[in-house]
């Protein structure tokens, strides 16, 4: 019973080790990829829209409508970043019943590395959006003396992050394995169960947080009401 | 007493403490986001959607705290250098 899917050594060469995480994430990645490229390859606008198209533009739908009730604002820059976090995470801790599968968000390395992510989206979204000047105007909000704590606020949020997700999908499949050696056969089904849940509410609390950082650190001080007008009448085309 | 014998034992107990204590807090903080959330639910149900998710997002944050007493338990027992070491 590992700790983590770091233990599980595949291929070693020198110095470049081959490891669980490694080969799960590219596993993960591989089967999104792919199904992404299956579905979309014939797409029609017209009346018959086959099942998996439509389930995935209500994915895309979803995750747009979350983004945009949070951020205010348009949904489009901020949708690629944060639906790709949003359905890797998803569907890595998705596949966790799969015999032989380690989620790769298991490991701090996974995890640290997607907060990191987030850490560094954060003044990117921030400085596209309101410049530079703008940008760092935050951090001085609401004076001067909050310059440190809103520094350190940065730093213990994305730990906050990449602790919380591992803490979460650590915890699930190491008492899946602690039980299956001490009660066999219907508690840990239950088990699993309850980590699936887990696994899919980490993943959305995981893209809400990256989104209420990316959307605190670029509000835009004004309210355009010109923008808001134009803004109402492409969604009523919108499907 | 040995450090090996100190170092096991010591371990052993303070993680059962750990995760029991740490759990008290997060619980009942749990309980009352929930409660609050519910009553605010039935105020306005118009915006139960956007409450829900406030009250997703402040329960994944007030859950972190046991997170970390959990963490530190797991590697108390799994993988605490100090017993690696003095085993070797």
């Amino acid at each position: 019973m590992e700790i983590s899917p770091d233990s599980i050594i595949l291929w070693q060469w020198g110095f470049i080790t081959i490891n669980g995480t490694l080969v799960f994430s590219w596993l993960v990645m591989a089967l999104l990829v792919i199904i992404s490229l299956l579905i979309t390859k014939n797409l029609s606008t017209g009346e018959h829209i086959s099942r998996w198209q439509s389930g995935l533009e209500m994915t895309v739908i979803f995750i747009k409508e979350q983004i945009r009730d949070i951020t205010q604002s348009d949904p489009l820059p901020y949708l690629p970043f944060l639906g790709a976090l949003l359905l890797f995470i998803s569907v890595s801790n998705l596949l966790s019943p799969v015999p032989g599968y380690h989620p790769p968000t298991g490991s701090i390395y996974t995890t640290a590395a997607l907060a990191l992510c987030v850490f560094f989206a954060v003044p990117v979204f921030g400085i596209t959006r309101l410049g530079i000047k703008g940008y760092l105007k935050h951090y001085i909000q609401p004076t001067v003396f909050m310059l440190p704590f809103n520094i350190i606020g940065e730093f213990s949020r994305t730990l906050a992050l990449a602790v919380r997700l591992f803490g979460n999908v650590m915890s699930g499949t190491m008492i899946a394995a602690i039980l299956l050696s001490v009660v066999p056969l219907f508690i840990p089904v239950l088990m699993h169960l309850l980590e699936l849940l887990v696994g899919q509410i980490q993943a959305y609390i995981f893209t809400v947080l990256a989104t209420v950082y990316i959307a605190s650190a670029s509000k835009t001080q004004t309210e355009d009401t010109e923008e808001e007008a134009v803004y109402q009448d492409e969604d009523e085309n919108e499907i | 007493m040995e450090n090996i014998s100190l170092i096991g034992m010591i371990s052993i107990i303070i993680s059962g403490l750990t995760i029991s204590v740490g759990t008290i807090a997060p619980a009942l903080a749990e309980g009352r986001a929930v409660s609050e959330a519910l009553n605010a639910m039935a105020r306005q149900p118009d915006e139960s959607s956007t409450i829900s998710r406030t009250l997703f997002v402040g329960l994944a944050m007030i859950e972190s705290t046991a997170i970390y007493c959990f963490v530190i338990v797991m590697i108390l027992l799994f993988a605490n250098p100090f017993w690696n070491q003095v085993i070797q």
